[in-house]
């Protein structure tokens, strides 16, 4: 479904990724794991049009879509959970869900992911009328993956969503990703905390610093006795 | 002084005040959403002005009948000035927030230079229209028909921009842009888009105001200058980039000019509103109903 291939990004000279070439098949859950600044974040942002790479190639569907502009490549159905989540945060929590919508304006199922939102994180119903900026930061991820549901995305990349989150959350956003992946979704997750992330992958990948390490099943992966030493302090 | 007087006075203070919010509205939208000062503010002004002017002298449209027209224009023309200037000023790499201004206010010195070469500098003024020129008194006072009804155009462009951008998709995502510009794409909206309705937007106010102003107002190629003065006063007095604090300082602004008007010669008539404006950004920086 996405074909990451020898894809380089830069910033202002600096390599953050080099030749990394990532696949996601659909229906999969991938994790990227890795430590800060292994360059996650920027693997995600070349696939979502937020950095334009430097070389290589992104394919979505036998398409090429790098070199796209970000809105057009979210309509063409990856949704983008950022780092910082960039919630509109004076909007209230139903027109943050709303302008996830944005692109069925005018249809009369527009609103139709809402259900599964819901159900997913019952807190955004009860804070509806709330500001965005007034939530917790766990609840603040619940709405940025919300309106992220919102634009029916196919392929849905999430980076780092248990970053400044208590733990009892990070597991429930965790198990919403599977509940998202049995409801027809393919998942990309950037994660530093590996073994949570294993935990639901079906594949992984492990960067570092701006190259792909290893890659191979989740279950492969965590069993690696290199891994288990680097990374998950086993 | 009579109480009379006063009660004149600070009624077509408040009606004047209702115009010069609807004149400084377009320029708190546009820097409401992307922080950029169009300083040919003005001249968007002007150029509505001759429009209605010309509508009426070569088609015999009343400037009540042509304000839409003269709206959609300035639609049109202020996109426009968006995606064949501004779009490309906010890129800058270096020196940003000069370019922004220089931009515009360059743009601001040609569209008078081009009005004086192809309107002359002429005073003209729009004679015999429908509401030119009259006058309706009520309880005692005397209010001039344009003016009032200049005031209700500004208060129904208001209510019409309210329910704009609090029940429409394109009003939300208008809301959106200005909260973060960067994270509207997440949603697929394209800001350039949404940059480029509010330019038009904010040029379609103006030009409705114009159209208002030109029944009662000489036209001639410098008539912006002084109200984008009070525009920018107004804008700073409700509060930066706040539509509806650009409503409240119009009329705060009238209020205060008008008053001033009856204590001070009339050639000291700015003085009050300057005044108003510095005790406001000394003690309220950020205007009465502006965040930050």
């Amino acid at each position: 479904m996405l074909s990451v291939h020898e894809v380089t990004t830069a910033y202002q000279g600096l390599v953050a990724i080099s030749a990394v070439s990532i696949e996601v098949a659909k229906g999969e859950i991938v994790c990227v794991a890795g430590a800060n600044g292994a360059g996650k974040s920027t693997l995600l942002k070349s696939i979502a049009g937020a950095e334009r790479p430097r070389s290589g190639t992104v394919s979505f569907d036998g398409m090429r879509i790098d070199g796209m502009a970000q809105h057009v490549i979210t309509s063409r159905g990856i949704a983008y959970v950022p780092e910082n989540r960039r919630l509109f945060p004076r909007l209230s929590v139903r027109d943050n869900l709303r302008l996830g919508s944005y692109l069925y304006r005018g249809e009369v199922n527009r609103e139709e992911p809402l259900d599964l939102v819901f159900k997913l994180f019952p807190r955004l119903q009860e804070r509806l009328e709330q500001r965005a900026e007034t939530l917790s930061g766990g609840e603040q991820q619940m709405l940025a993956i919300g309106r992220a549901l919102m634009t029916r995305p196919r392929l849905l990349m999430l980076d780092e969503p248990s970053q400044g989150i208590m733990p009892k959350l990070v597991d429930e956003i965790f198990q919403a990703v599977k509940r998202i992946r049995d409801a027809g979704m393919t998942v990309l997750i950037v994660e530093q905390r590996m073994s949570e992330c294993l935990e639901i992958a079906d594949r992984a990948y492990i960067l570092q610093t701006g190259r792909v390490l290893m890659q191979g099943s989740a279950a492969e992966i965590s069993v690696n006795p290199d891994v288990r030493k680097a990374y998950l302090g086993l | 002084m009579t109480a009379e007087t006063i009660i004149q006075s600070l009624a077509s203070g408040l009606l004047m005040g209702l115009l010069y919010g609807l004149i400084a509205v377009g320029l708190a939208l546009i820097f409401g959403l992307m922080d950029v000062v169009n300083f040919a503010h003005g001249e968007f002004l002007m150029i509505a002005m001759y429009a209605t002017f010309f509508l009426f002298v070569f088609f015999a449209i009343d400037p009540l009948l042509a304000a839409p027209l003269v709206a959609a224009a300035l639609f049109v023309f202020g996109a426009v000035v968006y995606l064949l200037i501004v779009r490309f000023a906010v890129r800058a790499k270096a020196n940003a927030g000069m370019v922004q201004i220089f931009s515009t206010f360059g743009l601001a010195i040609v569209m008078r230079g081009l009005a004086q070469y192809f309107f002359t500098p002429d005073y003209r003024s729009v004679t015999h229209s429908w509401l030119g020129g009259k006058t309706v008194s009520v309880a005692g006072i005397f209010l001039p028909v344009p003016q009032l009804v200049g005031a209700l155009v500004a208060i129904a462009a208001f209510g019409a921009l309210y329910l704009f951008i609090n029940r429409t998709d394109f009003g939300r995502a208008l809301e959106a842009t200005r909260e973060d510009a960067g994270a509207v794409a997440l949603v697929g909206i394209d800001k350039n888009k949404v940059f480029a309705l509010g330019w038009g937007l904010g040029a379609a106010l103006v030009g409705l105001s114009g159209a208002v102003m030109a029944i009662f107002f000489y036209i001639y190629p410098d008539v912006g200058a002084s109200f984008a003065l009070i525009a920018y006063v107004t804008v700073a007095l409700g509060g930066f980039g706040s539509v509806f604090g650009a409503f409240a300082g119009g009329i705060i602004v009238g209020l205060v000019e008008a008053t001033t008007a009856l204590l001070l010669p009339p050639s000291l008539k700015a003085v009050g509103i300057y005044a108003v404006y510095l005790l406001v950004v000394f003690i309220r920086p950020r205007g009465l109903f502006g965040s930050m």
